[in-house]
């Protein structure tokens, strides 16, 4: 089994949507090479713990599980941790906004490494080729300057100024528009998404991705929307979300070799990566080598 | 014996017939993955399976005939060389460094597609691989040691034909030769070839598969017994240094090619065209719209734009214009030099790059201006992006390139004698109004240029949708200013007076300085700037790289500030 440093033997992890996890009935994942369980109680609590014999399905009484997992609640989904976690979740304070749709997009698999995925999703240039007439098109197929900088207070990757012209940003548009978006990485496998709302331009919609690392080289992707959108069902709005998805499994299960590398000479980087070139650098200096190939020392 | 990811020795990896035009074939070989695909030319590439900048499969890449784009960010990469010809993302300036997928050597032969780990040791054909028509059957993958499948293929031999063990996990029994592919520790593919094609042939293939099938259930009935070997473990090269970080303006390197002259003919009246040929395997990846510089026989340097299409990397063609006023570069070209001369030529530069993701690309052409555009003609045409290209020569002048013209499917008019009046008219109509995503592309005399320029812009055209190249500077040099240059490398401070350009006071200071047109328009004397404010007069440098301060040309440009610190 492979070693999990602690960096991300500490950290909070998601394992399911909350809605889908059914007071008493046992649910089965796997989280960095360990097999868990997870069910709610009758207050509707998480309860994690490492699966001993237990099969997907079982009904168990909650209480009776003693040697728990660390567990909380976020964003509608579980998060436990094999470690020690901070007090709190990092923060998407939209998500608690009144009048937003939050919903849970679905919970899909990928033989990638958690980071790959993280990366993908922080990456402009593929949108005219992998979500063609979507999220980009040709002939807009030029990435602009954008800023990154990472944010020592606290502790995370953001790429602002970032725009790019969309033939269709959002379920909720209609034409062709620049968006602008500002990507924040506030945790090492979770990497949250503001882009400009069609409906309201003073707000922005927000899009998170949840990784989770199940071995080195197989994640889930867990999807969050918190949508401005008055027209839309929340079906529409997971299945566009969905598509997209969709699209890029396919190319990230072709990227090779499937963990992410570190070492700044094992990939040609060009302008337009410079916010993945932050977050190559932010994994490294935390210490994290689990779904990364560490840079040789 | 242990399979070696760095064994140098030669395995067939695919069948002749496993690579129809507009494919990508995934190989394997010692624990790699190859992309192996052919190109329209007939070349079949071996080359790492995945894209230098974000690690996806180009077996899941579109073959475009010439060059084989990543799905993931449209990076496109030249047949043969491998090198990268676009970068979409910066569709203005990339790619400025040279960017190389790894490649494999290969050998297409008796049906069979054969490679190996490196370069150490030549093809060699096996013993008795002349003289035959050779028929490959279909391949055969088994999950076992190769070693075990070479074994167990010498037990098929009947007991009065023993088997002829050769080199490269090859066997040899009747007409029947198998070579073992070593895909992984565990892993192989049985390739056959029968000496002559068999009369009945689907019944061949068909008693082969039967025989082989049985060997291949019993060979991996086996192997499940047996502890598995490690897998082979293949590192990835490591990029080089300057392609790990952020590219920077590129400063071209002097570093030259010695080519041979392997035709020259009249293309058109008063237009002579040279093929210059490498003198062993392909010349380096250009992109449309690149020029190189000629060193000629009498020590000047010309520049000339590559007319060749995407992927033909076996020699450059060129066009040269036999010019009576010709200050003697183009001249010497054309009256001295012979086929089969050496000639000493830069790596190809690029000032004109083509952005490949417009709607519509109008190439307007004057003269023997047509050579960058023809390039380009050629590249849109491959990748099926609409395009139209005006081609305008004087009465009197002929058409250059007319037939590769001609077999272009794009729409190409020949404006012939236009009178110089109503050439304005002509440009005009073939732009028409500009609409998102135009872009236009134009060389030709400096006139031409300017009506070129005018006329879009009048119809609407932003600055950015219009690309000239100039090879000559026509704007009125200022040098007025008087400073210091400190020079780093040479540890000189000089002083640059009024009416004297850098190069000539470092030419008084006893220095050698190369240079071509002394007009800011070739950018031989390209220099890299260390420190200082740099007025720029020339032509070559694009907006950006002039903004960067980084490099300046010293034929023609000054110091704004007191003064500059160059790296000579």
């Amino acid at each position: 089994m492979p070693s999990i440093d602690p960096t991300t033997r500490d950290l909070w992890q998601v394992i399911a949507a909350t809605d889908e996890i059914a007071p008493g009935i046992v649910e089965t994942t796997l989280l960095l090479d360990t097999p868990i369980a997870l069910t709610r109680d009758n207050a509707g609590n998480p309860v994690v713990w490492r699966r001993t014999d237990e099969e997907q399905g079982d009904e168990v009484d909650a209480e009776a599980i003693l040697d728990r997992l660390p567990a909380t609640t976020g964003y509608g989904y579980i998060w436990t941790s094999l470690g020690n976690p901070p007090a709190d979740l990092f923060p998407i304070p939209e998500y608690a906004e009144a009048d937003r749709k939050n919903m849970s997009c679905g919970s899909i698999g990928i033989h990638v490494s958690a980071p790959r995925a993280v990366e993908n999703f922080l990456d402009m240039g593929h949108f005219p080729y992998v979500h063609t007439d979507i999220l980009g098109a040709e002939p807009h197929t030029e990435v602009k300057e954008y800023d990154v900088e990472v944010s020592e207070e606290r502790d995370e990757v953001l790429a602002t100024r970032c725009r790019f012209i969309q033939p269709r940003a959002a379920k909720s548009a209609t034409t062709a528009m620049e968006v602008e978006y500002v990507y924040r990485v506030p945790h090492p496998f979770c990497s949250v998404l503001y882009k400009s709302c069609p409906e309201d331009e003073s707000r922005r919609d927000v899009i998170a991705i949840f990784l989770q690392p199940m071995t080195e080289e197989r994640c889930r992707a867990h999807l969050l929307q918190s949508m401005i959108d008055s027209t839309s069902t929340i079906t529409d709005l997971r299945r566009f979300q969905q598509t997209i998805f969709g699209q890029d499994k396919p190319i990230l299960e072709n990227q090779y070799p499937k963990r992410l590398p570190l070492d700044p000479r094992s990939e040609t980087p060009i302008r337009a990566d410079k916010s993945a070139i932050a977050y190559r650098r932010w994994l490294s200096q935390k210490g994290i080598t689990y779904g990364v190939i560490p840079m040789a020392s | 014996m242990t399979l070696s990811v760095s064994d140098p020795t030669w395995y067939p990896i695919a069948s002749s017939e496993d690579l129809p035009f507009r494919h990508v074939y995934a190989g394997q070989l010692l624990g790699r993955e190859l992309a192996v695909w052919r190109a329209d030319d007939g070349n079949v590439n071996v080359w790492e399976n995945r894209c230098l900048h974000r690690g996806v499969r180009l077996s899941i890449g579109i073959n475009e005939g010439g060059e084989l784009k990543c799905q993931y960010h449209g990076w496109r990469y030249a047949n043969r060389s491998a090198g990268c010809t676009y970068i979409p993302a910066h569709p203005a300036d990339a790619p400025a460094r040279r960017i190389q997928n790894r490649t494999y050597p290969v050998r297409e032969a008796y049906g069979l597609i054969w490679s190996a780990a490196n370069d150490e040791q030549a093809f060699r054909p096996f013993p008795g691989a002349e003289g035959h028509d050779w028929f490959a059957l279909r391949p055969m993958p088994v999950n076992a040691a190769p070693e075990d499948v070479l074994a167990a293929l010498a037990g098929l031999a009947p007991d009065d034909q023993p088997a002829d063990l050769l080199p490269g996990l090859a066997v040899r029994f009747g007409g029947t030769y198998y070579f073992v592919q070593p895909v992984d520790a565990c892993r192989a593919v049985i390739r056959g070839l029968l000496a002559e094609p068999p009369a009945e042939p689907v019944a061949t293939l068909r008693h082969y598969n039967e025989t082989l099938t049985k060997l291949r259930d019993r060979l991996e009935r086996a192997a499940r017994k047996k502890p598995a070997p490690e897998p082979l473990q293949p590192a990835f090269d490591k990029v080089s240094a300057d392609l790990a970080t952020m590219p920077d303006i590129a400063i071209p390197k002097g570093n030259t090619i010695t080519v041979v002259v392997k035709r020259k003919w009249t293309s058109a009246d008063g237009v002579i065209g040279f093929e210059l040929a490498a003198r062993t395997g392909h010349l380096p990846t250009f992109q449309p719209g690149a020029h190189i510089d000629i060193h000629l026989p009498n020590g000047m340097t010309r520049q000339y734009s590559i007319t060749n299409g995407p992927g033909e990397l076996m020699s450059y063609i060129i066009g040269v214009k036999a010019e009576s006023a010709s200050k003697g570069g183009s001249k010497v070209l054309v009256e001295t030099v012979r086929e089969g001369d050496l000639l000493s030529i830069s790596e190809p530069r690029n000032n004109f790059p083509l952005r490949r993701d417009a709607t519509r690309t109008v190439l307007i052409a004057g003269g023997i201006g047509i050579t960058p555009l023809l390039s380009m003609a050629r590249f849109l045409d491959k990748s099926s992006l609409p395009y139209e290209l005006h081609y305008f020569t004087r009465a009197g002048e002929t058409v250059a390139f007319r037939a590769d013209l001609e077999a272009l499917h794009g729409k190409v008019t020949f404006h012939t004698g236009v009178p110089r009046d109503e050439i304005g008219a002509t440009i005009a109509s073939a732009l028409g109004q500009w609409s998102m995503a135009q872009h236009v592309y134009v060389c030709g005399p400096g006139p031409m240029l300017e009506t070129v320029r005018e006329t879009a812009a009048a119809q609407g055209w932003p600055e950015e949708a219009i690309h000239f190249e100039y090879f000559k500077n026509d704007k009125v040099i200022d040098n007025s200013s008087a400073f210091d240059v400190e020079l780093a490398r040479s540890a000189m401070t000089l002083h640059v007076p009024s009416g004297k350009t850098i190069m000539e006071v470092m030419r008084d200071a006893g220095l050698t300085v190369p240079s071509s047109c002394e007009q800011g328009a070739c950018g031989t004397c390209l220099t890299t700037v260390i420190e200082g404010d740099v007025d720029h007069q020339d032509v070559y440098l694009n907006n950006s790289e002039k903004a960067s301060n980084r490099c300046m040309m010293t034929c023609v440009s000054r110091a704004k500030s007191a003064r500059l610190v160059l790296d000579i």
